[in-house]
């Protein structure tokens, strides 16, 4: 195992590389340029596929056109591109194909600015594009999870035949910091009965979400909950610390998580009781452990590079069992210990 | 006894939904035969679009992929850039890849991908009950043009091919109709010319079918025939546009 100095732009690239990922997509967005372009110039090197699309919308559905063909495939931007990226991702989902989705947030709304934001959650989370569906999210609050989620994203993607969001900001991507390249496991292959290769000795296959018979779309819609049911029971991912005898427990994903650590570090060196969750998946939501960490006597406060959006995730796991309140920056503002500090000892 | 007609390995049993007298029978037909005729059934991928041809992956008999609507040449290059070896097709009308596809139409051909590129032109949105399309004639009354496509307006009818022959990564382009039989074999000889130039690594293939289509049109079948020959064809001239040698 190597250690190295990486930017979070470029160990997203190098995990993908390392999974396997044999085709990417893209168009460039500030702050992700890092990716497309360390990726022209890598993906070529190994004899892999890059090609800079005319648009986001282009990219994400050269990804669904790969994809069919059963090779491990990525796109990435920020979020005004991610949110032309929705239709596709929505087409993924229907058609069932996987794919590494990559969002390095932005302050929104609109044309927003360039500086690390939150402010995606709820797209991500609730399903940004049309219909009933929903969606694996990772959220990397480190370099190294930038690697080692983006691996495990691709494994995810396969294992369900689903995309796989990787839900970053443009801190987390602009920022460098040492890492560990942790070697790529590669996880059992599943079914490719489904993969378009060309019909030989078999009977065709399509590649569809179109289904117009009486009651086939809903009897797909019911095998696709029941897919997201299984990625609930397995896949629900948090990280807590100092939680067992916390009075205050910070809620925080991503750099906002990061943030969080250092107050409660700073905090119980004071003698204060503070706890970190940290949600590793925002969807699914590990509404489980934040419901059992609710306990008479606890506070929760929410930390978010937005206006209050895991909050209410956070506050439907509660379910009003102890106060929950909230600390946000949006627009591209950045949470910092000095304001989360003060915000806690007023509560 | 010697066989003069056999059923089309790259079509399937299953009877098409296509209205009476649409031209799209007649052009997978095409598209299958020559296929079956190059030998490419078992590597061939197609991407079916919205519109009429949406359920095309009942009638083909190889492995099709759908695509939202428009993005058919984004979903090929996808394809086609990490499966060299397979042959990649787009099955497109007006409305997919002249109006809401068009941005993915231009820079598919301009990159030359090397795919094919099946244009279906019947002037008109056929799927959803005969809207305007870019290519609705001037003067021609569809159901969201009642009054007849005024240039002031809507402007003037997209012509595909003229379009496409200033790209330099473009290939072959050639519009063909199927009207009548002598059309039919000209169109089979194009479509099977652009398999052909994906075959030979010649890059982007295009062939524009002026198709008809009766039902939308409000006209018998005998008459959209007529239409074709009398009217449309004045407006979209059949011909090569590019052949890159």
């Amino acid at each position: 195992m190597k250690k190295t100095l990486m930017k979070g732009n470029i160990a997203l690239c190098e995990g993908a590389i390392a999974a396997g990922c044999k085709a990417y997509f893209g168009y460039p967005i500030t702050p992700q340029n890092e990716v497309p372009a360390h990726m022209s110039k890598r993906m070529p090197e190994l004899g892999l596929v890059f090609l800079q699309a005319e648009s986001e919308v282009a990219a994400i559905n050269m990804v669904l056109g790969a994809s069919a063909t059963g090779v491990r495939v990525m796109t990435s931007s920020s979020s005004p591109g991610v949110s032309l990226k929705q239709e596709g991702i929505s087409y993924l989902v229907g058609c069932e194909l996987p794919a590494v989705i990559v969002n390095v947030q932005r302050g929104g709304p609109g044309l927003g600015n360039i500086s690390g934001s939150q402010a995606d959650y709820f797209q991500a989370t609730k399903g940004g594009g049309h219909g009933d569906y929903r969606m694996i999210v990772l959220a990397p609050s480190s370099v190294q999870d930038m690697y080692d989620h983006t691996m495990l994203a691709f494994d995810l993607a396969d294992k369900y035949r689903t995309p796989v969001m990787l839900l970053a900001d443009g801190v987390v991507g602009q920022m460098m910091e040492p890492l560990m390249l942790n070697k790529y496991i590669p996880a059992a292959t599943g079914d490719r009965s489904w993969v378009l290769d060309g019909a030989r000795g078999r009977e065709p296959r399509s590649v569809k979400s179109l289904l117009m018979a009486e009651g086939a779309l809903e009897r797909h819609n019911l095998e696709l909950r029941k897919k997201f049911d299984l990625i609930e029971a397995n896949e629900t991912r948090i990280e807590t610390k100092n939680t067992d005898d916390a009075e205050i427990i910070i809620v925080a994903f991503g750099i906002s998580a990061r943030v969080a650590y250092s107050t409660m570090r700073a905090l119980r060196a004071a003698g204060k009781k503070i706890g970190v969750a940290r949600p590793v998946t925002l969807w699914p939501f590990p509404q489980k452990t934040i419901s059992e960490l609710a306990k008479p006597g606890r506070k929760f406060l929410v930390a978010e590079m937005n206006m209050g959006q895991m909050v209410e995730d956070v506050r439907l796991a509660v379910n009003g069992k102890c106060p929950v309140e909230f600390y946000g920056r949006p627009g591209g503002g950045l949470v910092n210990q000095e304001e989360m500090i003060e915000r806690i000892n007023k509560m | 006894m010697k066989k003069i007609l056999s059923k089309t390995e790259s079509l399937k049993a299953t009877p098409h939904l296509y209205c009476p007298g649409c031209g799209h029978g007649i052009i997978h037909r095409l598209v299958a035969e020559s296929i079956d005729e190059l030998g490419l059934r078992e590597k061939t991928i197609g991407i079916a679009p919205v519109g009429c041809a949406v359920f095309a992956y009942d009638y083909f008999n190889f492995d099709v992929s759908e695509a939202p609507h428009g993005r058919p040449p984004a979903v090929a290059t996808g394809i086609k850039r990490v499966r060299p070896d397979k042959i990649v097709f787009t099955y497109q009308g007006d409305g997919d890849l002249a109006a809401i596809g068009t941005a993915e139409t231009i820079h598919a051909a301009n990159r030359g991908e090397n795919i094919t590129v099946i244009f279906v032109n019947n002037a008109n949105y056929g799927m959803t009950g005969g809207q305007m399309a870019p290519t609705t004639l001037i003067g021609q009354k569809t159901a969201t043009s009642p009054y007849g496509r005024d240039p002031k307006r809507e402007g003037y009818p997209m012509k595909v091919c003229e379009l496409l022959s200033s790209l330099e990564g473009v290939a072959y382009l050639e519009r063909v109709s199927v009207s009548n039989p002598k059309n039919i074999i000209s169109a089979k000889r194009a479509i099977k010319k652009a398999f052909q130039n994906q075959v030979d690594g010649k890059g982007f293939s295009l062939v524009e079918v002026l198709s008809q289509c009766p039902v939308d049109w409000g006209m018998t079948p005998q008459n959209s025939i007529k239409w074709v020959e009398d009217v449309f064809v004045k407006a979209f001239p059949l011909g090569v546009y590019k052949d890159k040698k």
